[in-house]
C-alpha cells in the first residue's frame, strides 16, 4: 500500500518559503510525476515527502500514519538519485543487499531476492563489480535493483535519466514504466522534462514557484490546461501563444493554439507570413512563421512539406481546439 | 604550456634540493652520529662527523640503566589511546559539521581552531590541579584524555574536510535504506572516508607521540614516555650528549618507521581534499 497524502505542507529555508502550505494526495499505486522548470522545488517537495528534509508546517500522511516527523528509515519508501547514490565501497551485490541488511532480512531471502533483481534488471553478470566499474545505465539499474529489494509503500525518483544519454534515456523511460506495470507500486517522479512527464504519468502534478498550478492526466493537461503556464509547458514544440488585436477578436486576453492544431496553406487561411526555418524531422516538418502582425509561431506540417525560408504561407487555426485565456492568464471556458 | 627546462637549470635545481634537504635532515643525521660516539668525543667543539670509534656503549647504557621498555610502552598507549578516543568523539563531530550544517557551524569550527592556539602553558595550572585532586597525575589515562583534547580540535578539523569531500546523496540514501544514524556511520561514512581517517590517525599518532609540554608536566615516572626518557639525559650537570642522543633516535625510530611505511597513505590522506 501507498497511499499518500500532503495536508498543508510548507517548506521554508530560513526567510524563504520555497513551498507555501500545498495539498496533494497521491493514490495507492499512481504513478505520480512532479514537473516544473528547475529551481521550482519539484526536489524540495519530493525529500518533503521523503523524510529527507523536515517540513515547516502542515501533515504528511502515508496510508493514513502521521508521518510527518519519521525519520526517512521509518517510512517505508525508496528513492533512486538522480546521482545513483550508490555505495562506491560496495559491490553491486551488497548495494542492492544493504537496505535488507538493515532490514535484518535473513540471508537466504536476501539472496533470492538480489538474484531476482539482477536478473530483472540485466545485472547478473555484474553483481561482484563497483558501481566505479559499471556505465552510467548500469549504474541506474543498480539504485533501481538496491529500491526494488526493500518493497517499499512508494518509490520516489528524483530526476533518474538526466544524467543518461538521450537513446539510454528513452529506454530507461521505458524500463520504469514496465517496472510499474508489473509491480504496481505506487511512483513519485520528479523531472523537468514535459516528455518524460507525458510519457511516463497517469497523473501530473505541474509545479511552479513552490505552487500547484494544476493536477491531471497527461491528456487532461494537454487539451485543458488551466492557465498560461501550464499551457506553455506541457506539450512539444509548445503551444503558440498570440495576444493583443487578434486575442480580443475572440474576446480572450490571450490565445492558444498548439503547432499540430494548425493547417497549412500556399494559397489561403486565417493569417498571413513568411517562413523563418523549417526543419525537417522526417515524420514531421516544424516552420516558424513569422506573422505580420502576431509574432512568430511555430507549425506542424507533414514530412513531404518543402517550404523554405522567406515562402509565402497561411496558417489556419482548427477552432475546435484554440486555447482561449483571460487577462489573467486563466483558461477560459 | 610547457615550460621548458634546460639540463643546466635541472641539474641547478637538483643540487638545490638537495641541499635544502641536507639541511633539514642534517639535525637527525648529527643526533644519529653522536648517539654511536663515546661520551668525550660527543662533546668536542668543533664537532668530529669522521673518523672516531663507533659505539654501541650510549644504547647500551640506555636500554640497561633507565628502563627504555617502560617508556616506549607508555608512549605508545598515550599516542593510540588518545588517537583512538579522539576519533570516537571526533568522527560523529565531523559527521554533524560536514552534513547537518548550520549557521554557525563554520564559527564553530573556528573557535574550536582557536583554542589551539592559546599556549598550553596558560591552563598548566587548572588542568594540573584537577588532575590532581582526581588522583590521576601520572597516570596514562589522565595523558591519554588530555592530549585527546589537545588535538580534538585538528581531527575535527581533518575529518571534516575530508567528510565534506563525500557526496550528501549517498548517506541520504542510506537513511532512505533503512539506516540509522549509528549504520550510516559506520557502514558508508566511515569505509568511503578511509583515506581521510587514516591519515588523521597517522597525523594525531605522530603529534601525540611527539608530545612534550603536557607529557613532561604531568608524569613523573609511572606514565612517563618517550618524552621524558630523552629529557632524563639533558641534565645540566652531566657530560650526556651520547646518551642523549641515542635515546633521542630511539624515540624517534619508531614514529619514523610508521611514517615511512605509511608515506603514502598519508600523502594521499593530506592531500585527498585536491585530487578530485
Ligand atoms: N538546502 C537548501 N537551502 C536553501 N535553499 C534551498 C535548499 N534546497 C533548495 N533550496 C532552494 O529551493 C528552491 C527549490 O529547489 P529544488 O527543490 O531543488 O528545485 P528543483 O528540484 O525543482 O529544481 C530553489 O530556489 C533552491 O535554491
Ligand atoms: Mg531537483
Amino acid at each position: 500500500m501507498g497511499r499518500i497524502t500532503l495536508d498543508k505542507v510548507k517548506k521554508a529555508f530560513g526567510e524563504v518559503e520555497v513551498i507555501p502550505p500545498l495539498d496533494l494526495t497521491i493514490e495507492d499505486g499512481e504513478f505520480v510525476v512532479f514537473v516544473g522548470p528547475s529551481g521550482c522545488g519539484k526536489s524540495t517537495l519530493l525529500r518533503l515527502i521523503a523524510g529527507l528534509e523536515d517540513v515547516s508546517g502542515g501533515q504528511i500522511r502515508i496510508d493514513g500514519q502521521d508521518a510527518t516527523h519519521a525519520p526517512p528509515s521509518k517510512r517505508g519508501l525508496a528513492m533512486v538519485f538522480q546521482s545513483y547514490a550508490l555505495y562506491p565501497h560496495m559491490s553491486v551485490r551488497k548495494n542492492i543487499a544493504f537496505p535488507m541488511k538493515m532490514a535484518g532480512v535473513p540471508q537466504e531471502e536476501q539472496n533470492r531476492k538480489i538474484d531476482a533483481a539482477a536478473k530483472a534488471l540485466n545485472l547478473t553478470d555484474y553483481l561482484e563489480r563497483r558501481p566505479g566499474q559499471l556505465s552510467g545505465g548500469q549504474r541506474q539499474r543498480v539504485a533501481i535493483g538496491r529500491a526494488i529489494v526493500r518493497e517499499p509503500a512508494a518509490f520516489l525518483f528524483d530526476e533518474p535519466l538526466s544524467n543518461l544519454d538521450a537513446a539510454l534515456r528513452v529506454g530507461m523511460r521505458l524500463e520504469i514504466s514496465e517496472l510499474h506495470e508489473r509491480l504496481k507500486t505506487t511512483m513519485i517522479y520528479v523531472t523537468h522534462d514535459q516528455v518524460e512527464a507525458m510519457t511516463m504519468a497517469d497523473k501530473i502534478v505541474v509545479l511552479r514557484a513552490g505552487v500547484i498550478e494544476q493536477v491531471g492526466s497527461p491528456l487532461e493537461l494537454y487539451r485543458t490546461p488551466r492557465n498560461l503556464f501550464v499551457a506553455g509547458f506541457i506539450g512539444s514544440p509548445k503551444m503558440n501563444l498570440i495576444q493583443g488585436q487578434e486575442a480580443k477578436k475572440y474576446s480572450a486576453g490571450t490565445i492558444g493554439i498548439r503547432p499540430e492544431h494548425c493547417l497549412l496553406s500556399t494559397d489561403s487561411g486565417t493569417w498571413e507570413g513568411t517562413v523563418v526555418v523549417s526543419e525537417h524531422l522526417g515524420s514531421d516538418t516544424f516552420l516558424y512563421v513569422d506573422l505580420k502582425d502576431h509574432g512568430t509561431v511555430t507549425v506542424r506540417g507533414n514530412g513531404e512539406v518543402s517550404l523554405h525560408h522567406g515562402d509565402r504561407v497561411f496558417i489556419t487555426p482548427d477552432m475546435e481546439k484554440l486555447h482561449r485565456f483571460d487577462d489573467k492568464g486563466l483558461r477560459m471556458p | 604550456m610547457a615550460r621548458v627546462v634546460t639540463p643546466a637549470q635541472k641539474s641547478i635545481n637538483t643540487a638545490a634540493a638537495w641541499v635544502v634537504a641536507l639541511i633539514i635532515f642534517f639535525p637527525i643525521l648529527w643526533t644519529f652520529l653522536t648517539s654511536f660516539k663515546p661520551e668525550e668525543v660527543a662533546v668536542a667543539s668543533p664537532p668530529v662527523f669522521v673518523g672516531f670509534d663507533w659505539t654501541m656503549q650510549n644504547y647500551h647504557d640506555v636500554i640497561a640503566q633507565r628502563g627504555y621498555g617502560s617508556y616506549f610502552w607508555n608512549s605508545v598507549v598515550i599516542s593510540v589511546g588518545s588517537t583512538v578516543l579522539g576519533m570516537i568523539i571526533a568522527i560523529p563531530a565531523a559527521w554533524a559539521m560536514a552534513f547537518v550544517h548550520g549557521k554557525r557551524t563554520k564559527d564553530l569550527l573556528m573557535w574550536m581552531l582557536s583554542t589551539k592556539m592559546m599556549p598550553a602553558a596558560g591552563v598548566l595550572v587548572p588542568i594540573y590541579l584537577m588532575g590532581k585532586s582526581l588522583g590521576l597525575i601520572d597516570t596514562r589515562f589522565m595523558l591519554m584524555i588530555v592530549l585527546m583534547l589537545m588535538n580534538l580540535p585538528i581531527i575535527v578539523w581533518m575529518l571534516y574536510t575530508y567528510f565534506r569531500e563525500i557526496p550528501g546523496d549517498i548517506l541520504e540514501a542510506a537513511r532512505m535504506d533503512g539506516a540509522n544514524l549509528m549504520s550510516e556511520i559506520l557502514y558508508v561514512l566511515t569505509p568511503m572516508a578511509i583515506p581521510g581517517i587514516a591519515s588523521t590517525l597517522l597525523l594525531n599518532v605522530i603529534l601525540a607521540w611527539n608530545e612534550s609540554f603536557w607529557t613532561l608536566n604531568l608524569t613523573t615516572f609511572q606514565a612517563a614516555p618517550l618524552t621524558k626518557f630523552i629529557a632524563g639525559f639533558s641534565s645540566p650537570q652531566g657530560l650526556f650528549y651520547g646518551k642523549l642522543s641515542a635515546a633521542s633516535v630511539m624515540a624517534i625510530v619508531p614514529i619514523m618507521v610508521i611514517g615511512w611505511f605509511s608515506q603514502k597513505q598519508l600523502v594521499r590522506g593530506l592531500t585527498f581534499g585536491a585530487v578530485k
